[in-house]
């Protein structure tokens, strides 16, 4: 066993694990304090799943928008749900950390004046969405990866899996990781531990995600007693491609892009979101432009009505550019052109792209407050993997891009402080946590198991599609819940085929799917107590299909209880700048609150 | 999926086994099967044992980089349908075999860490504010944003022979890099640049065989931007020795 010792380790080396480590360097410099901080990932920091994001990143820009206006249009994006307080915080430092990206070299695109450009997104009052094409997730992911580089401070340990935290009475002592090259463990302590693992679309089948998103991070707080919050609300895509759930941006309907059913008609004006705005002139809040859970519901509900397309075995509904122009397209859709023609044979300037919702965004996370702490002092959490109180019942596009430079900052910033004081990791408590997880990879090796991953892997995604889709019934939540459950203990029984120590991807996928299945319990338990409708959250179950403040303006908590079921609470939601309000979009908005 | 291929994929245990081998595997695939599905299919159901890299699966993370038939290809975004009965899958030329198609990558992080990839600006005029930008018009973005496009797949190196022969060679993704940062109008680094660019393995190593543009495939064109990277060497050199 190896062992290191460092001020602060970074779980995660996606863009809230790299904004993270760049404020903590920072914010040691100027305080003129030597600390060492280590960037962990289990895949290189550049193939983290942030380069997939394509939209762009909102901040209030332009004359005309206002902070209230960015904040009410979160608050009610969100159903709601959102902290007010940290809704505030969040909407007050986008700017500042969209342009701090901008002197870092991030290519946003720009006006002909060489001013920032920005684009309209769903669910936002005004545009106010940086963007880099449409590739702005990994314009910015490269940008503060190469920015990383310049700070020697930052020890990158690229390619190490971490397994576990070490904590004890409520204190985190550091980690395990496993180097995946060598096969070997690594005790690494800390005094302060950000996790910034991303979300846990792999859950589901059909999802837009990396094959990295399962949650990890999220269980390995949740196993230590920290709540997962909010986990019953998993945002659906509205347009992935059919097949591979491939993502195809919102910014395509930010620029202009409908939606036809398989009759041609733009089929959203009958879903609280018109009236048709005319081609060509997309307007905010209306039609294409609502929010991503009204349009995915509207997609289940043509689905249902039979007024979708095929393709293969998918139902379909289309995406038109093709009013936008060629040059249009190829300026601000790059990617979207080459994605389509390689994965459905589609040139998205000649014909209509066929697509379908897909899991995309987890809302809820590991429970953080506005500092991004989490209830284990020393350990925090940002970007997908907390639920800092951001989203509510379903994220706006583009506010998580900016989600993730602001809170990953100022957990940075934090975390150097805390370090600062904090007395030095307890060496017994992580030699026992390192035996305990030795212990356990050599059970699965050479255990006498008789389960294998995959086949528990396929029916968790099949259990969770199928009873924590874009509309849910009680039933179906129930089995699916029942389903993890049985998952959950058929996982004790596993065993891998390889026993090899470098490169084990048996082991590492192996060890991910435990992490998935944690959190599944979470996601199909907190998805079952929730008995109102709000946000992505949607049933169908006779008088629950609207929203109940009265019982339900709370945020779930779920609890890991080991071997046993889960447990939940409720919390309470600050809502101490706007009362809740009916959520209305389209013409329904005239002289709403938002 | 009722049609299948036989796929023959390169293996490397060295744990188990000294020496790589063949080993062949049949696949069910239909038009929209990639060469990752291929993999990701033999992983789950008929060997857990193999070993690849991967993770967006959408042509933008840059993991699955390996060579089909000999051609360095990005997995993901390759089909089975683009092949006939032969389909070989071994790793990526020219790094080291870990195992399997993993091959290591830390020559190539070294590579791109020694351009100095990152915005130099000491200059009195630069935006200093918290909320200040600079000004860059579409025209001047446009002189780098295609070498800002690179995903470090590792494919250009892949099929650079020079690289091949000398791993300390820059290579085609770092000269590439450096070329993003030079041409964009908020940088003041070039001259902190040129020094690991004029270097003997620096852009001189490069015999312009070309096919690092045609493997790309984010149409970067590294071959382009090598190829300025010779011309401001050669200035470079000019200038130090004309400065004595």
């Amino acid at each position: 066993m190896n062992r290191d010792e460092f001020d602060i380790v970074i779980v995660g080396g996606g863009g809230a694990g790299l904004r993270t480590a760049i404020a903590a360097a920072e914010k040691a410099k100027a305080e003129g304090r030597q600390q060492r901080i280590a960037l962990i990932s289990k895949i290189y920091p550049m193939r983290s799943h942030t380069v997939a994001a394509e939209g762009g990143a909102a901040a209030v820009t332009d004359e005309g928008d206002s902070y209230q206006a960015h904040f009410d249009d979160t608050v009610s994006g969100g159903d709601w749900l959102c902290d007010q307080g940290v809704v505030d915080y969040f909407v007050h430092n986008t700017y500042r950390e969209l342009a701090q990206l901008e002197r870092w070299g991030c290519p946003w695109s720009r006006r002909p004046d060489g001013s920032i450009q920005v684009r309209r997104f769903g669910g936002m009052k005004t545009a106010r969405t940086w963007f880099a094409a449409d590739k702005s997730g990994f314009h910015m992911l490269h940008t503060l990866f190469q920015t990383s580089m310049q700070y020697p401070e930052i020890e990158r340990l690229d390619e190490y899996y971490v397994t576990d935290l070490a904590v004890e009475n409520q204190q985190v002592h550091g980690l395990i990781a496993l180097c995946v090259a060598t096969g070997e463990m690594h005790v690494i302590g800390a005094k302060a531990v950000i996790l910034a693992t991303g979300g846990a679309g792999r859950l589901f089948r059909f999802n837009t995600n990396a094959g990295t998103v399962t949650g990890d991070g999220m269980a390995m707080a949740y196993r230590h007693g920290v709540a997962l919050r909010d986990m019953e609300f998993v945002q659906y895509h509205p347009t992935g491609l059919p097949g591979s759930g491939v993502l195809i941006t919102e910014a395509s309907r930010g620029e202009g892009g409908i939606l036809l059913n398989k009759d041609g008609y733009r089929y959203l004006q009958d879903y609280g979101l018109g009236p048709e705005t005319p081609l060509g002139e997309p307007k905010n809040k209306y039609m294409e432009l609502g929010p991503r859970d009204k349009l995915s519901q509207a997609f289940w509900q043509e689905q249902q009505a039979g007024r979708t397309g095929k393709l293969g075995d998918s139902d379909v509904v289309y995406l038109d550019l093709r009013h936008l122009g060629k040059d249009y397209i190829l300026e601000r859709l790059p990617f979207i052109c080459e994605l389509a023609k390689a994965f459905v044979n589609v040139d998205p300037i000649k014909e209509p792209i066929p697509i379908r919702p897909a899991v995309h965004y987890t809302m809820g996370g590991i429970e953080t407050n506005g500092q991004c702490e989490t209830s284990i002092q020393g350990l925090y959490a940002a970007g997908e993997c907390a639920s800092v109180g951001l989203h509510g019942a379903n994220r706006l596009g583009s506010n998580s891009l900016s989600e993730l430079l602001v809170f990953g900052r100022l957990a940075g910033e934090s975390a150097s402080d805390l370090a600062s004081e904090r007395s030095a990791p307890s060496k017994a408590v992580l030699e026992q946590q390192a035996q305990q997880q030795l212990d356990l990879i050599h059970q699965l090796k050479q255990g006498d198991g008789s389960e294998n991953w995959v086949a528990l892997r396929k029916e968790m995604v099949k259990a969770m599609e199928s009873g924590c889709g874009i509309y849910r019934e009680e039933a179906g939540m129930q089995a699916a819940l029942n389903t993890i459950r049985a998952l959950r203990q058929r996982y004790k029984n596993v065993k891998l085929e390889d026993s090899s120590e470098s490169y084990n991807t048996d082991l590492l996928q192996c060890l991910e799917v435990g992490c998935s299945l944690d959190i599944a319990e979470a996601s199909c338990l907190a998805a079952l107590e929730r008995r109102e409708s709000r946000g992505a959250h949607q049933r169908l179950d006779e008088g629950l299909q609207k929203r109940d403040d009265v019982n339900f303006l709370k945020h779930s908590q779920v609890f890991y209880q080991g071997d046993a079921n889960a447990t939940i609470t409720w919390q309470d939601v600050d809502v101490r700048f706007s009362a809740p309000a009916e959520r209305v979009y389209g013409d329904a908005a005239k002289g709403a609150h938002s | 999926m009722s049609q299948t291929k036989s796929i023959r994929v390169q293996r490397y245990l060295p744990e188990q086994e000294p020496e790589p081998f063949w080993q062949n595997y049949e696949v069910p695939f239909d038009e929209s099967t990639s060469i990752l599905d291929a993999l990701n299919y033999i992983k789950d159901e008929l060997d857990n044992t193999l070993s690849y890299r991967w993770s967006c699966r959408m042509a933008i993370c840059g993991s699955c980089g390996v060579m089909v038939n000999g051609i360095p290809k990005l997995g993901c975004k390759t089909f089975l349908r683009e092949y006939g009965t032969r389909v070989d899958i071994s790793a990526l030329a020219h790094f080291p075999v870990e195992r399997d198609l993993v091959v290591d990558m830390d020559i190539f992080m070294e590579h791109l860490e020694a351009v100095k990839p990152y915005i130099i600006d000491k200059s009195k005029g630069r935006p200093t504010g918290e909320s200040d930008t600079y000004r860059q018009t579409p025209a001047q973005m446009a002189r780098y944003h295609q070498f800002s496009n690179c995903i470090n797949c590792g494919l250009c190196y892949a099929a650079c022979p020079q690289f091949g022969l000398n791993n300390q060679f820059l290579g085609p993704a770092a000269i590439t890099l450096a070329q993003r940062y030079n041409l964009d109008n908020r940088d003041k680094g070039k001259r902190e640049r040129m020094a690991a660019l004029s270097e003997h393995d620096g852009v001189w190593s490069c015999t312009f065989v070309g096919f690092c543009s045609t493997v790309c495939p984010k149409h970067v064109d590294p071959a382009a931007a090598v190829n300025q990277g010779k011309i401001e060497a050669a200035k470079y050199t000019l200038i130090n020795l004309l400065n004595g």
